[in-house]
C-alpha cells in the first residue's frame, strides 16, 4: 500500500530544502556578486571599509553560489582564436644554424667550407658543404646535435631533429614528436600569456580554454568589444635584439641573404639592416620595468635569465662600439652602440619614449611574448545594454510562462493541481542549484531550455496524474490507484526522458556556445523533473492521502 | 469545476483518414523540400561566415541610406533588415546589418568595423554597435558539419535506445516522425525566410527530443495494449492507446505552448526565431505522433506475440499485415 519509510521522506524533504537553499542566492544576485568580490578582495588582502561591508551584505552561513551569467547576457566580447603553431618550427630550425655550423666548423678538415642555403621551405636548415664525399659523414656530426623530444610525459625515445641528405644538401628539419611536442609548448605558453595579459586588464572571470589541437576560445564578460580585446592580447609584443649590418633611407633595398630590413621607429625614413637571426629574444627576458637612463629620459630596465644573459654578455663583450638594435614586432626601437661588455644580463632600453610608453612597453614585454601569431577565427561582442535588455525579456517571459503554466494546472487538476505546482517550483529550484554548484554558464538560450523545462517538467506528473484517473475509473480504490498510477506511468517516464536525455547529451558533447548553454538547462531539467515527478509529488500524495483518507480522488 | 480540455474516454478514431493525413504529411515534406532546394535557406553568419552587426539607434532606420554608407567600404554584399519587437520603444531602432566574408580574412578586421561604425554614425550620432559578430569561413565550415553530425548522431541513438526498448517497427515509426518533423521545420525556415543559426540547431534537436517524447508515450500505451488485448486487431488498439493519451498529449502540448508562447511575445527580438522553432516542433510533433509514427507503425504491422519466445524463427519478425 502508500508507505514511504520515514528515512525516504526526510531524504526526499532535505533534497527540496537543500535545493531551496544553494537556489535562493541567485534571487539576490547583485548582492551576492558583491559579496563574492569583496572576499575574493580581501583574501587577497586588499580589503578596504567598502570591500567590508560588501562582504557583509551576505551572510556568510548561506551559501553563495551563483549561476554563471554567458555574455549573451552580461555582455562582453568572446574569441576563438587559432594559433599558428606551425611558425615556431621556423623560428627552432632558424635557432639551429649556429650551432650546426660550429659543430660542421670543428671537422673542417673533412667537410670542408660550410654555406647556408636558402630555403623555399620555412620550416627546414639547408646545409651545403664544400667536400661533397663527406656528406654522409657531415650528416651524422649534425645529428649529433639532436636531443632526446621533451614532451610534457617527460623525455622520450624520439629525438628532435631529423637531418637527411637531399642530393647536394644536408637538411636538417623537426622531427615529428618534436613538431607535437613544440606545438604542445607553443598552445600552453599561449594560454599562460594571453591569460596574463586578460588578467593584467583587471575583468571578471575571463574563460580562457583551449580548444582542439591548435586553437584558443577566450570570453571576457564586462569587456566593451572584441576589438579590446583582440588589442589587449594580441600584441605580439616580439622583442628581439640584432646585430646591426647597415643604415639605410631606401626601404627597397633589398637586404643580403640572412638578413632583413626593418624601419625604425622613432625616426621616420630610416631602416636598419640587420642580421636576421638574433642574439637573444624576448623569451628570454624575465622582467622588465619602467626606469630612467643616465640622462633622465624615460627607459625600460630589463634582465634576462641565465642563458640569454650569456649569450648577451658574449656578443657585447666581442662587439664593443657596434650599434645593437632592439626590435620590436618589426620595428627597431633603438639602436644603441655597445659601450662596454654587458654582464649580468641586465640591460636598459633607451628611445624617445614617453613615461607612459615606458610603463606599457614594460607591460608587454613582462607579459612576455606571444609565441606565434594567432588568427581570430570568430569573435562576438554583446553590448552591456542588449544583455541586460536579454535578462529581463527573459526573467518576465520565464515569470508569465510559470503563472500560465501554474493556473492551468490548477485549473485542470484542483487540489492535485497544487501538488504538481508545488513540484514544479521545487524543481526549477533544482535546477538553478545545480546550475549554480556546478558553475554552469547560464546563456539566453539556456533561459529558453528552463522555459521548456516548465512546459516539460508537467509531463511526468501530468502522465502519472492521467494515469491515476484511469485507474480511478475500475474502482479499485483510490490508495490502489495512486499506487498503480505511479506504477503504471514509470515505464513511459522513464522511456520519453531518457530518449530526450540522449538528445540533451549529444547536443552538450557535439555543441558549441548557445547549443551547449541550451543543452546544460534542458539536461539537468530532465534529471530534476524526474526526481520531482516520481519522488516528491508521490511524497505529496501520501501525506494527503494519510491525512484526508479520502474515498475517491477529486483528481 | 475542473478544466478538461480533452473528455473522459474517448474514442476518436484518427485512422479513419489516414490516407489524407498521412498524405498531407508526405506533400507537407515534399512541399518542404522543394522550398528547401528552391529558396534555401537564410543562414546566420554562424554558417556562412561573415560578419552581423546590431546597431542601435534613436532616430528610425532608413534601409536605403544604411546601404549607401557602407556599399562604399567595398564589403560586397551588405543585407539591412530592421528588426521590430514591440517592447521597444518610440526612440529605439535596431537593425542588423550583415556582411559577408572577406575573402583572405579570418574574421573581419578592427579596422573594417570600425569603418562600419563610423560611416553610420555619420547618418546618426547616436547610433551604437550592440553587438557585433563575425564568423571566419573556416569556423563556419566547421559547425555546419558538426551540426549535421550532431542532429544525425542524436537520431542514431534515439533509434538504437527505442529498438532496445520496443520493437524495430516503433523505431522506424519514430524515426519517421522525427523525420517528419525536422523536414518541416526545416521548410518552414525556408518559407518564411527565418535566419538560420546555431541556436536553430539547438531548437531543431529539441524538435527531436519533444516529439519522441510524445511518440514514446503513445508507444508505450500501445507496448501495454498490445499485451492486454492479443485478439484485438492492431488498428483498433492504436486507436484506443491514442485515445488513451489524448489527454495527457494535450495537457503536455498546452503547457509547453502556454511558456512557449510567452517566450516568444515577451522574451525579446534576439531569441524568437529560436522559440518560432520550437514552437512549431511542438506543434508538429504532436501531431506526427499520433498520425505518422502511428500510421508508420500501423503499416509495418508489429509481432504480437510478446509472452513467449518464438523458438522457430530467430530475431523479430513480421505479424499479419491489417488494414
Amino acid at each position: 500500500m502508500l508507505q514511504i519509510p520515514m528515512w525516504k521522506r526526510v531524504l526526499i524533504w532535505s533534497i527540496c530544502a537543500l535545493a531551496l537553499l544553494f537556489a535562493i542566492p541567485n534571487l539576490f544576485y547583485d548582492r551576492v556578486e558583491r559579496h563574492n568580490d569583496a572576499v575574493a578582495m580581501i583574501e587577497a588582502g586588499q580589503g578596504d571599509a567598502a570591500m567590508q561591508d560588501a562582504r557583509a551584505a551576505w551572510p556568510f552561513f548561506l551559501p553563495s553560489f551563483l549561476v554563471n551569467l554567458g555574455l549573451d547576457l552580461r555582455g562582453g566580447a568572446h574569441l576563438l582564436a587559432e594559433v599558428r603553431v606551425s611558425e615556431v618550427y621556423a623560428d627552432r630550425i632558424d635557432g639551429m644554424w649556429p650551432s650546426v655550423r660550429d659543430r660542421l666548423r670543428d671537422d673542417r678538415d673533412v667537410v670542408g667550407a660550410v654555406r647556408r642555403i636558402p630555403s623555399d621551405d620555412p620550416g627546414e636548415l639547408r646545409v651545403r658543404i664544400t667536400n661533397t664525399d663527406a656528406i654522409d659523414e657531415a650528416a651524422s656530426f649534425v645529428r649529433e646535435l639532436a636531443q632526446p623530444t621533451q614532451s610534457i610525459s617527460g623525455f622520450s625515445q624520439a629525438r628532435d631533429l631529423e637531418v637527411r641528405v637531399e642530393g647536394e644538401d644536408i637538411v636538417v628539419t623537426l622531427s615529428e614528436a618534436e613538431r607535437v611536442a613544440t606545438d604542445e609548448r607553443t598552445m600552453r605558453l599561449s594560454l599562460e600569456i594571453i591569460r596574463r595579459r586578460v588578467d593584467e586588464a583587471g575583468t571578471r572571470e575571463p574563460t580562457i580554454q583551449r580548444q582542439g589541437s591548435d586553437r584558443i576560445l577566450i570570453q571576457v564578460p564586462g569587456i566593451g568589444s572584441a576589438e579590446e580585446l583582440k588589442e589587449l592580447i594580441g600584441t605580439t609584443a616580439r622583442l628581439t635584439f640584432h646585430p646591426v649590418v647597415n643604415v639605410t633611407s631606401n626601404p627597397d633595398q633589398v637586404p643580403e641573404p640572412r638578413q632583413v630590413i626593418y624601419p625604425s621607429i622613432d625616426e621616420p625614413g630610416s631602416y636598419y639592416i640587420l642580421e636576421q637571426t638574433p642574439v637573444v629574444t624576448g623569451e628570454q627576458l624575465v622582467d622588465a620595468q619602467p626606469g630612467m637612463d643616465q640622462n633622465n629620459r624615460p627607459a625600460v630596465n630589463f634582465r634576462f635569465n641565465p642563458a640569454g644573459g650569456r649569450a648577451f654578455g658574449i656578443y657585447t663583450a666581442e662587439n664593443i662600439g657596434n650599434p645593437f638594435a632592439i626590435v620590436l614586432d618589426g620595428e627597431v626601437i633603438s639602436a644603441p652602440v655597445i659601450q662596454s661588455h654587458i654582464p649580468g644580463g641586465s640591460g636598459i632600453i633607451t628611445g624617445r619614449f614617453t613615461v607612459e610608453e615606458t610603463s606599457q612597453l614594460a607591460v608587454l614585454l613582462r607579459a612576455g611574448a606571444l609565441p606565434a601569431e594567432m588568427d581570430f577565427l570568430e569573435e562576438r561582442t554583446v553590448g552591456p545594454e542588449l544583455g541586460q535588455d536579454s535578462i529581463d525579456a527573459g526573467r518576465i517571459a520565464a515569470m508569465v510562462a510559470m503563472v500560465a503554466v501554474l493556473g492551468f494546472m490548477l485549473a485542470s487538476y484542483g487540489i492535485f493541481g497544487i501538488i504538481a505546482n508545488i513540484a514544479l517550483l521545487l524543481n526549477i529550484s533544482m535546477i538553478f542549484a545545480l546550475l549554480s554548484l556546478i558553475g554552469a554558464t547560464l546563456t539566453l538560450p539556456g533561459i529558453a531550455g528552463i522555459v521548456l523545462t516548465i512546459g516539460m517538467a508537467v509531463d511526468a506528473t501530468v502522465l502519472i496524474f492521467e494515469r491515476i484517473r484511469e485507474e480511478m475509473r475500475t474502482a479499485k480504490g483510490p490508495a490502489r490507484a495512486i499506487e498503480l498510477g505511479y506504477d503504471k506511468a514509470l515505464s513511459a517516464i522513464l522511456d520519453a526522458n531518457i530518449t530526450t536525455f540522449i538528445t540533451a547529451l549529444i547536443l552538450f558533447a557535439m555543441g558549441s556556445g548557445p547549443v551547449r548553454g541550451f543543452a546544460i538547462t534542458l539536461g539537468l531539467g530532465i534529471l530534476t523533473s524526474v526526481f520531482t515527478a516520481l519522488m516528491v509529488t508521490r511524497l505529496m500524495m501520501v501525506i494527503y492521502f494519510e491525512r484526508r483518507r479520502p474515498k475517491t480522488l477529486a483528481i | 469545476m475542473r478544466l478538461k480540455l480533452v473528455p473522459q474516454g474517448t474514442s476518436v478514431d484518427f485512422f479513419r483518414h489516414w490516407k489524407t493525413t498521412f498524405g498531407g504529411s508526405v506533400v507537407a515534406m515534399v512541399l518542404s523540400i522543394v522550398a528547401f532546394a528552391v529558396m534555401g535557406l537564410n543562414f546566420g553568419i554562424d554558417f556562412r561566415g561573415g560578419t552581423s552587426i546590431r546597431t542601435e539607434a534613436q532616430a528610425p532606420v532608413d534601409i536605403g541610406e544604411y546601404r549607401a554608407a557602407i556599399m562604399p567600404l567595398g564589403f560586397g554584399d551588405v543585407a539591412i533588415t530592421e528588426v521590430f519587437d514591440p517592447a521597444f520603444g518610440t526612440d529605439r531602432h535596431v537593425a542588423m546589418v550583415r556582411i559577408q566574408a572577406q575573402e583572405g580574412t579570418e574574421a573581419i578586421t578592427t579596422e573594417q568595423i570600425s569603418a562600419v561604425r563610423d560611416a553610420l554614425q555619420g547618418l546618426d550620432p547616436t547610433l551604437t554597435f550592440a553587438a557585433v559578430d563575425s564568423v571566419g569561413p573556416k569556423v563556419s565550415g566547421e559547425l555546419i558539419q558538426s551540426a549535421i553530425i550532431s542532429v544525425v548522431l542524436a537520431l542514431a541513438a534515439v533509434l538504437f535506445y527505442i529498438w532496445l526498448r520496443f520493437e524495430w517497427q516503433f523505431s522506424v515509426g519514430a524515426v519517421a516522425a522525427l523525420v517528419h518533423d525536422i523536414v518541416l521545420t526545416i521548410g518552414i525556415f525556408s518559407v518564411l525566410q527565418i535566419r538560420f543559426d546555431l541556436a536553430i540547431i539547438a531548437a531543431l534537436l529539441t524538435i527531436v527530443g519533444y516529439s519522441l517524447n510524445d511518440t514514446v508515450v503513445v508507444f508505450d500505451r500501445v507496448r501495454e495494449n498490445l499485451i492486454k488485448y492479443k485478439k484485438r486487431p492492431l488498428k483498433e488498439v492504436l486507436t484506443l492507446s491514442i485515445n488513451e493519451t489524448l489527454s495527457r498529449t494535450v495537457m503536455t502540448s498546452v503547457t509547453t505552448l502556454l511558456a512557449l508562447l510567452a517566450l516568444f511575445i515577451l522574451g525579446g527580438d534576439v531569441i524568437r526565431g529560436f522559440v518560432f522553432a520550437m514552437i512549431w516542433g511542438v506543434i508538429v510533433g504532436t501531431y506526427s505522433s499520433v498520425f505518422v509514427a502511428s500510421a508508420v507503425l500501423l503499416r509495418l504491422g508489429v509481432k504480437r506475440d510478446w509472452s513467449k519466445n518464438s523458438g522457430d524463427t530467430a530475431g523479430t519478425q513480421f505479424g499479419v499485415k491489417e488494414s
